[in-house]
Formats: C-alpha cells, sequence, structure tokens
C-alpha cells in the first residue's frame, strides 16, 4: 500500500508528467485559457489514462510478454489508445450523455497526447505490474490537471497585466510554466 | 529553384518547423539539454520522417479515405519500432540518452502533420525530400536551442567548456525550467522582430495542418479553430 502511495505522489508531484517530463505540453499550452475547460481537458485525460494503462497494462503482461511480442509495444499500444478514445466517447455518449457533454470536446484530443503513449511505455519500462501501472497512470494523470489548471488560472489573472509587447502570448505562457517547473522542483526532496 | 531543392529549402528555412510552425514542442523541450542530444534527436526523427512520407505517398492512392489516419500511425508505428531498434543495436548512449523519446516520435506532431499535409497528395521522391528539409529543420531547431542551453547551463559548447572558470554558469538551464525560458525568449525574439512565426498571428494560419486539429497537436492551430468554433 504504502509502496502505491509513493508511486501515486512521485508522478503527480516530484515527476510531474508537464513541467518536468514535458510530455502533454500541447493541451498544457493549448487549451489552458480558463479554468473551466482546462478543468474539463484534466479530467477527460485522468479518465483516459486511467484506463489506458490498465489495458495495456493487462495487454503487455498477458498477450504480448507470453507471445514474445514485446518489440510491438509501441505499435500495439498507440493502436489501442487511439480505439480505446474512440469507444470511450461512444460509451460515454451512450450511457452519460451529461459527463459526454463535459468531456467530449476533449475525448478526440487526447489519442495523440503523448503522455498517455508516455505513461503506457513508462509502465513497461518501469517493470511496473499492472495494479502498479494503473496508480502510476492515475498519479500522473491527476499531476497533469494540476499543471493545468494552475496554469489556467495563473492565465486568467495575467490576461490584463501589462505584459511586453515582445512577450504577449506565447512566450508569457512559457515563462510561466517554467516558473511553474520551478516551483515543483520543491517537491523533489519529498520521496 | 529546382522544386526538388525547394523542399528542403522550404523545410529549413521556410517552415521550419521548431521556429516557423512550432510542431513537436514535447521533444523539442526534453531533449535538448546539450547540442549533442539535440542533433541526436534530430537525425532520428528525420529517418523516421523520410521513411514515412516516403511510404504514405506511396500508398496514398491505396488507403482509404476514412481510416487514413489510423494507416499512417500504424506505418509511423513501426518505422519508428525500427529505428528504435536500429538506434538499441549501433548506438546504444544514444538509445540511453533519449529513452522514452524514442518511441514517442510516433506522436510527434510534424510526422502525421507532414503525412497529411504533404506525403498524402504528392509523389514519393518529392515526399521524401520534403521529409529530408522537414527533418533537417527540426535538426537545426533543435541543436541551436540545445547550444544554448549547454552554453548557459554548463559553460560547454558540444561537451568542450569554452566560458572561463570565473563565469558560473546558470545549472537551471539545462534542467526543466530552463527549456521553458529559452524557448520563450527565443520566441519573444521573433515576435520582436515580426519575424514569421506561429506565434504572429498574421502568419499563425499557416501551421501545415489543414485543420487536421485531431491528428496534429499543435496548439496555435487548436486554438484557431476553437476560436472559428465559437
Amino acid at each position: 500500500m504504502r509502496e502505491l502511495l509513493l508511486i501515486a505522489v512521485g508522478a503527480a508531484l516530484v515527476n510531474n508528467v508537464v513541467l518536468s517530463q514535458f510530455l502533454g505540453l500541447c493541451p498544457f499550452l493549448g487549451v489552458s485559457k480558463n479554468t473551466k475547460t482546462a478543468a474539463g481537458m484534466g479530467a477527460a485525460v485522468v479518465f483516459v489514462i486511467t484506463i489506458a494503462s490498465l489495458i495495456t497494462g493487462v495487454l503487455y503482461e498477458f498477450v504480448l510478454v507470453p507471445l514474445q511480442l514485446t518489440f510491438l509495444q509501441t505499435i500495439v499500444f498507440i493502436l489501442v489508445i487511439a480505439a480505446l478514445v474512440q469507444f470511450v466517447e461512444m460509451v460515454l455518449k451512450k450511457i452519460s450523455p451529461a459527463l459526454y457533454q463535459a468531456l467530449g470536446v476533449y475525448l478526440p484530443l487526447i489519442t495523440t497526447n503523448c503522455a498517455v503513449l508516455g505513461v503506457a511505455l513508462l509502465n513497461v519500462q518501469n517493470e511496473y505490474s499492472v495494479v502498479q501501472g494503473v496508480v502510476n497512470g492515475l498519479g500522473t494523470a491527476l499531476g497533469f490537471l494540476i499543471a493545468i489548471v494552475i496554469m489556467a488560472g495563473i492565465r486568467e489573472r495575467i490576461e490584463h497585466n501589462d505584459i511586453p509587447t515582445a512577450f504577449r502570448g506565447t512566450p508569457i505562457v512559457l515563462i510561466t510554466a517554467g516558473l511553474m517547473a520551478i516551483a515543483f522542483f520543491g517537491f523533489s526532496g519529498m520521496l | 529553384m529546382n522544386r526538388y531543392v525547394e523542399r528542403i529549402y522550404n523545410g529549413i528555412v521556410k517552415e521550419n518547423p521548431t521556429f516557423v510552425l512550432m510542431l513537436g514542442m514535447c521533444p523539442t523541450l526534453a531533449v535538448t539539454t546539450s547540442a549533442v542530444n539535440g542533433v541526436g534527436m534530430g537525425l532520428t526523427t528525420t529517418a523516421v520522417l523520410v521513411c514515412s512520407n516516403f511510404v504514405i505517398s506511396l500508398f496514398r492512392k491505396v488507403i482509404p479515405d476514412r481510416v487514413r489516419i489510423p494507416a499512417y500511425i500504424v506505418i509511423v508505428a513501426s518505422l519508428v519500432t525500427m529505428v528504435q531498434l536500429l538506434l538499441q543495436g549501433y548506438l546504444p548512449d544514444l538509445y540511453e540518452t533519449l529513452g522514452l523519446y524514442i518511441p514517442l516520435i510516433v506522436v510527434n506532431c510534424i510526422i502525421l502533420g507532414r503525412a497529411e499535409s504533404y506525403a498524402s497528395k504528392h509523389g514519393p521522391i518529392l515526399s521524401a525530400l520534403d521529409g529530408v528539409g522537414m527533418g533537417l529543420g527540426f535538426t537545426v531547431g533543435l541543436t541551436s536551442i540545445g547550444i544554448v542551453r549547454e552554453l548557459l547551463g554548463s559553460g560547454k559548447i558540444l561537451g568542450m567548456t569554452v566560458l572561463p572558470d570565473a563565469v558560473e554558469p546558470i545549472s537551471i538551464f539545462v534542467l526543466a525550467p530552463g527549456a521553458f525560458f529559452v524557448l520563450a525568449g527565443l520566441t519573444a525574439l521573433q515576435n520582436h522582430f515580426k519575424a514569421p512565426s506561429a506565434t504572429n498571428k498574421a502568419e499563425g494560419k499557416k501551421s501545415g495542418c489543414s485543420g487536421q486539429c485531431i491528428s496534429c497537436q499543435n496548439a496555435l492551430c487548436r486554438e484557431d479553430k476553437r476560436e472559428g468554433d465559437k
């Protein structure tokens, strides 16, 4: 139990997926204009990454390893993730239209979010069991959620500030991200 | 200018994926801790890009329109796996340093972006050259960011110490936050000099992804689309 908790905290705060591993930067920079959409995107990512790490973990351990096809992991994982996102979208539409309304727009965008594939591959690389992999996925995704919501909050606050012309738009967002990354360094002594 | 040479010029200068299109930001920030890493990642991506453009262009009349994105992903993923195994076998050092970012070339938006906007519409030779140009442009981008970070962060260029001992290197630049700061400074300079870049709105529409925002993760392009939707 303690080990699982360590994995989750490590993935969420210490090795934050966006700020220290640079995965999922595009949605982080692109969909962080206001807190509401940022939270929606974050929730969708939590949902997809957790399910994706479960399915890729099971597939790897019970199909690829016994058949000695581990070299096919990249191809298998990306296809599974792409299919999974489509599937989740259809299921949500049918079962919970309210949740679909909230997350729907963001789901297709997640297919090529490198964080999803990144987590699946990291789980294999670190030789996590299925349960550890799911916990790692959940932690990573929560880290993404935390980072993108904080980022959106900051962007809302600095929107009307007097920023030098050259730094308006992307540059100031990148600087904000850099400062956040420094702040997240503070967690590195935790484990 | 010969249209073959034009493709290469286009990739390196006119539509440089790092500086002008701002595609593939994840590897750009993650592996540029030194110039050598930048070159390695750039050339690895180039190899995949040239092959994927060539193969996709060969199959462009066979792949049905509705399943083209999954088909492209399968082709790219196979090529990436091959490159990964080759690197593991022949360049184990580079393989160790780049680590996770090699399989992640699959979801690099430059590759799917070029497949979608160029290779699916043009012949194999032109597409392969487009891949060479774009790949070299990406390499140039990564290498120059790598040089800046290596110089500021450890006082070295290509592993050779150039700054005198009296100058303390700013080690934050080789760590994660430094990547954001260097890129921020770069885009700010581009904005200041009004150089064509995806961050300058007027030129921003040319993001090379032809509105295929699902297959491409270019943040700016998606923002344009979202604003259009409202």
